[in-house]
């Protein structure tokens, strides 16, 4: 197992999540491969890499949506239970819009997080002005276009106030200005103390987003550290052919 | 000697009058068949939103006994009841047996497990689109599937309506267990057989054309409602 790679520098917050020899095999092919970093509290870390990389299945691990074949994934110093994925919350690249109106996807979300019936109306109100979806309370939410079901997405993720949010590509096949409202949005939910981990392989994004990235390549974390310094110095190859449009093939 | 066009035009005339053995009949189809869908409604719906957004060891075992049922013979489902219900039966302190509803039982049992594996098909499809929300979100076991029957509020109207269809248009199960008895047990189908059988051609068409207009009604509303639900794509 290798060391933990420590992404964030000591002089930030301190680690929220830690894998350890993370390892997700199936049909005798290692899709997550003895992965082990560290997460800290209150920034953005943006995990980049090619097609196929293993970046939304790290994610799904991260998140506990899947067991991992071996490996540990240790949330503020415990292992992963129920009340540490409960401080969690994860946007799909294809957001679930559930068959309710955009107020009662919010809604139902509220419910859910043990939110009071009457305290609910109010709560609905400030997400949708949050998201900017104020006229669209009552339309289907999966009427929405791309970028309007990400936003209520995200907002909808917020609910309960997650110290960690995942996000995984939640900008691909968006136009500039849905990605703007997006990436806006993501700062936002930073800004107000949640630690965000985003997937994905849009370069630019991770430059104006990322304070850290880590970097996978078939599996394996090739790279990991603060994005000023990733972004313009790569050490590892593959991160270095990534940055300059290369293929790179193991 | 009559034509049918004869017969056909004497059954509308029927229809058309209101003829009170007619309603009588009708209301009483009605009365079971409507009793006997929020019966299997009442236990289908749910049983099979359990079954469609929950994983359980043995879970293909129970979607393939509930597809298997919905194929049961209603003279076999008819014979069960009426063995239940029969004085000898454990049942038969109940008294049940020649009344409405006993046909209301026997229909529950015909139908509900339609309802069920209908209910299975549509929330199992949606749960594979929300499970991994679902799971993010820690949505408890019951939540789930309420927000799934909730959810699938559009597409369950037509499992209910495909139920009804198939305990209107049955007539072995009635039949075996309600007797066929004149304005007590004697529903659209059992009449049917029992005109003609009398050559009384004109009644017996004239519920027929009801049937078939309950068919088509049926049919419409089932119709109306997938494209209403695809057009607020809900479905």
């Amino acid at each position: 197992m290798r060391e933990p790679a420590n992404i964030i520098r000591a002089d930030f917050g301190g680690t929220l999540l830690e894998t350890r020899g993370l390892t997700y095999r199936a049909d005798g092919t290692r899709f997550v491969d003895d992965v082990s970093l560290r997460l800290r509290e209150g920034r953005i870390t943006t995990i980049l890499g090619p097609n196929g990389a293993g970046k939304s299945l790290l994610l799904r691990l991260i998140h506990g949506l899947i067991a991992p074949t071996s490996g540990d994934v240790i949330w503020n110093g415990r292992s992963l239970d129920a009340p540490a994925r409960a401080a969690q919350a994860m946007v799909f690249q294809r957001p679930v819009m559930m068959r309710r109106s955009v107020a009662g996807n919010l809604r139902f979300a509220l419910k859910v997080k043990g939110v009071p019936r009457h305290a609910r109306a109010a709560q609905v109100e400030a997400l949708l002005t949050k998201a900017g979806l104020q006229d669209m309370a009552t339309r289907p939410a999966r009427l929405l276009s791309g970028g309007e079901q990400q936003k209520l997405a995200i907002v909808r993720a917020t609910i309960g106030a997650p110290r960690m949010l995942m996000l995984d590509e939640p900008t691909a096949n968006l136009d500039p200005s849905a990605t703007r409202a997006v990436e806006t949005l993501v700062q936002d939910v930073q800004t107000q103390g949640t630690t965000v981990v985003m997937v994905t392989h849009d370069q630019g994004q991770a430059k104006r987003l990322a304070q850290d990235v880590a970097f996978l390549q078939s599996g394996r974390l090739a790279e990991a550290g603060p994005a000023a310094r990733l972004l313009t110095e790569p050490q590892s190859r593959p991160m270095k052919a990534w940055l300059d449009g290369e293929l790179y093939v193991d | 000697m009559e034509t049918f066009a004869d017969i056909l035009l004497r059954a509308f005339a029927l229809i058309a009058q209101g003829d009170p053995v007619l309603r009588g009949v009708v209301g009483l189809s009605l009365y079971v068949t409507l009793s006997a869908t929020a019966i299997a409604c009442a236990i289908g719906l749910p049983l099979g939103a359990v079954v469609g957004g929950t994983q359980f060891a043995g879970r293909g075992g129970v979607i393939i006994f509930l597809n298997a049922l919905m194929g049961l013979p209603p003279v076999v489902v008819g014979l069960v009841v009426y063995l239940l219900l029969s004085a000898s039966g454990p049942l038969g302190v109940l008294g049940l047996l020649y009344t409405p509803a006993a046909m209301i039982i026997a229909q529950t049992i015909l139908i509900t497990p339609i309802v069920a594996a209908l209910t299975v098909q549509v929330t199992s499809d949606m749960h594979r689109e929300y499970r991994e929300q679902f799971r993010s979100m820690g949505v408890g076991r019951l939540a789930r599937i309420g927000a799934l029957m909730w959810d699938a509020r559009l597409a369950l109207v037509p499992v209910a309506l495909a139920g009804f269809g198939r305990a209107v248009a049955e007539v072995g199960a009635v039949m075996i267990v309600g007797g066929n008895i004149n304005h007590v047990t004697r529903v659209m189908t059992t009449s049917i057989a029992l005109e003609t059988s009398k050559g009384n051609l004109e009644l017996a068409l004239a519920l027929g054309i009801v049937l078939l207009l309950i068919a088509l009604l049926v049919n419409a509303a089932v119709m109306t409602l997938r494209s209403a639900s695809v057009r607020a794509a809900y479905a």
